[in-house]
This record gives C-alpha cells, structure tokens and sequence, in this order.
C-alpha cells in the first residue's frame, strides 16, 4: 500500500531559483535563506520519495484566464519546465507517474472533489522551485516522479481554506487507498506574507506567518476557518497562496513530527518559509 | 469588482468581474511569454495593442507604460509583469512604482522587514 511519507511546505518566489540558477546561493542576500534549508534538505535526501504530489499554481504560464480552474491535477507522463517569457529553468523536465495520477483523479472525484485533469501541462516556477528547494542539484532527473495539484489562487473566489484542508484530508485517503507500493511525498508551495501591487506592495506580515507556521502543525483547523478576506488583509493578495499549505497539511495523519522549519525575509517581496514534516506512522 | 468581492485598502483583489474588464491587457502581456510575440510587439507595440484589442484607455496605458493604470483597467500582476520583463524591470522596480518609491528604497524596506501595515 502506498504511504505518505514526509510533506514540505515552502514558498515558491522565482529568484529563489533564479538564485541557485546563477551560482548566487552563497551572496549575502540569499545565503542565510539557503543555510536555513540545509538540515531539511540533509533529512529529505535521506528520505527520498518514489512520487511528489505537488501543490501549486500556475502564473501565467500553462494556464491563460480563458479558463480558471479551481483545483486541477496532471496525468501525463511528463511535464515540460514552462518558458516563462525569459527563458526555461535549467532544470530536468519532470517525470509525471500517470497510473498514479488516474488513482488519485477517481479517488477524488469519488470524495466529490470535482478536479480538472490535465494531460498536457508546461510546469512554472510555482512547481519547479519548491523542486529545488527540496533538491538542489538533481543532475539529468530528479529523484522522484510528480503529480501536480494545481489550485487557483490568483483570481478571486479561490478555494476556501476549509475546503483547501478538507481536499488534502482527501488526497491523503486517496494515496493510502493506492494498490501499488508507494512512498509519496506531498508539497504544500507558495506564500508566505507578500503583496505584489497596489498601495500595499512590499507587505509583510511577520506575526501572522509566525502564527502560521506554528498553527499548521498542531492546528490546522484553525487556519482552516479563516476567510478569504482574513488571508488577504493579513498575508496581503498573493499571500492567500498559504490555503495551499493547508492541503498538504491534510494529507499528513494526526502524528506528525516536525522535522525543520525555516523563515526568512526578504525573498524578492516574499517573506519565505518551510517547514517540513515526518508523517508517523498510526 | 462585483459587489461581493472583498474591498481591502490598497490592495487589488482580482475577481471574475476585473479579469473580464481586463481580458485584453491580460491576454496581450500573457502573449509576451513567447520570443516570437516579443518580437512582434517591439517592432510595432501600438498595432500589436490594436490586433489584441485593447480598449482606448489600456493601449495608451501600456505604450506609456503607465503601470498603475494597467492594474486599475484590470491588469493582474502576473500578466503584466511579462511586460516589464520585457523592459528588464523588476517586481522591486514595479514594487517602487506602485508605492511612490525609488527601486532601491523598496528594495531596502523589504531587506529591513517589509512593510507592516498594523
């Protein structure tokens, strides 16, 4: 039966990349970012998952507002790193795990999750950083296959973070319902505070990311119950990314183990957190 | 914004309502992701404006590169970065533009915590 394993959450900027795309990781803007990942990054690599189902949203890149899906997940074999108007990442494509995908599309839908399926789909930095973040120097592949779960946070009504939870308690279902012999790792990307436009811009809201990231591991119900407008006055309108934490949150069982957590500001306009979580067993 | 949307001071929230207002803009600096469409716009922006169909108000916005009137003519940010992008601006530039700033002061008051807004 197949098993979650670990779940990470960390915020998805593009310079983060960018950063360890161009050899900069050790420059004094990013290197206490990057020091901060390291005891993550040593566990993880111990602990190396057969598939990653990836949390995240797309920016412009694979998906054009002609159509905004709330929450859609891939079923191809492959996914190509998205040009993103200045260039592809340097970065391997990523293997999809399709069988598994369709498992996790019926299982869903059986929850009454009602998912768009993608079986073609170009990645974006929302997808390829939170990759690097968990490893950085992945060679010709990367260590695992991927499913990605992508969830509509740029245009107004986004999925409530109740239902960002209760999506998550089903996926964890779902991949534990799974036949074959699998470790899966789940991520939760995006956020922490930041606003990128308006009278606003360059908000950062340290209190609130601090409670949160307390509040996901031992009360994610919490989290769960604030609204959309709650999330946007506190952690600013792209800081509503965080309901995506909440996902993988609710794929992890009640035991769980912190295994490092990290923050930092500034990423770019971010403030940028991980936290990363031991699933135990129950 | 429709009616129900959140009203939050300073703050864009992008519903429905803003992304039909906007389809244009949007669709024309999504567009900028491809080296080809670069290209094309460059050589001729305004034509490049009239073949998207942009209204009066988001051609003169984007040829005078007036990025506070993009957001208010129902830009999002992630579309319209690609524009910037295209100038070798960055999100701290558009950051200052957005808040009366030099690209250096907001770049510092993001290294000195951000900016807290009680």
């Amino acid at each position: 039966m197949a098993e979650v394993i670990w779940g990470l959450a960390t915020s998805h900027v593009p310079s983060i990349g960018a950063a360890m795309d161009r050899g900069k990781t050790q420059d004094p803007y990013w290197k206490p970012l990057f020091d901060g990942y390291a005891p993550a990054r040593e566990w993880m690599a111990r602990h190396t998952p057969d598939v990653a189902v990836v949390v995240y949203n797309d920016h412009a890149n694979a998906l054009d507002l002609s159509a905004t899906p709330t929450f859609a997940i891939g079923t191809a074999p492959s996914y190509p790193v998205a040009d993103e108007g200045w260039g592809s990442r340097p970065v391997p494509a990523v293997t999809g795990a399709p069988e598994f995908s369709d498992h996790l599309v019926e299982s869903l839908i059986d929850a009454s999750f009602d998912l768009t399926v993608y079986q073609e789909l170009d990645v974006d930095h929302g997808l390829t950083v939170p990759l690097s973040v968990y490893c950085p120097d992945p060679g010709d592949r990367w260590p695992c296959a991927v499913v990605p779960l992508l969830v509509n946070v740029i245009q107004y009504p986004q999925p409530t973070a109740a239902r960002c939870l209760a999506l998550g308690h089903a996926l964890g279902e779902a991949i534990r319902g799974y036949p074959g012999d699998l470790k899966v790792a789940v991520f939760g990307t995006g956020g922490m505070s930041h606003q990128l436009a308006g009278a606003r811009a360059g908000l950062i809201n340290q209190d609130f990311d601090r409670m949160f990231l307390d509040a996901i591991e031992h009360a994610p119900e919490k989290l769960a119950s604030l609204t959309r407008e709650e999330y946007i006055r506190e952690a600013g309108s792209e800081g509503i990314e965080l309901v995506m934490w909440l996902i993988m949150r609710g794929a992890l069982g009640p035991r769980i183990r912190r295994v490092h957590e990290t923050y930092h500001v500034p990423a770019s306009n971010t403030a940028a957190g991980m936290v990363l979580f031991e699933n135990l067993r129950t | 914004m429709t009616g129900t949307t959140p009203k939050v001071p300073g703050t864009y929230v992008f519903d429905a309502a803003e992304s039909r207002r906007g389809r244009a803009l949007n669709r024309l600096c999504g567009s900028l992701k491809d080296p080809g469409n670069r290209a094309r716009f460059t050589a001729d922006e305004a034509a490049y404006c009239d073949a998207y169909g942009l209204t009066a108000q988001q051609r003169d916005a984007v040829l005078r590169r007036d990025w506070n009137r993009m957001m208010e003519l129902g830009g999002s940010i992630f579309y319209v970065f690609k524009l910037a992008v295209l100038d070798g601006k960055s999100m701290q530039y558009l950051g200052g533009v957005f808040t009366g700033m030099t690209t250096e002061e907001f770049t510092e008051a993001l290294r000195a915590g951000g900016r807290s807004f009680g």
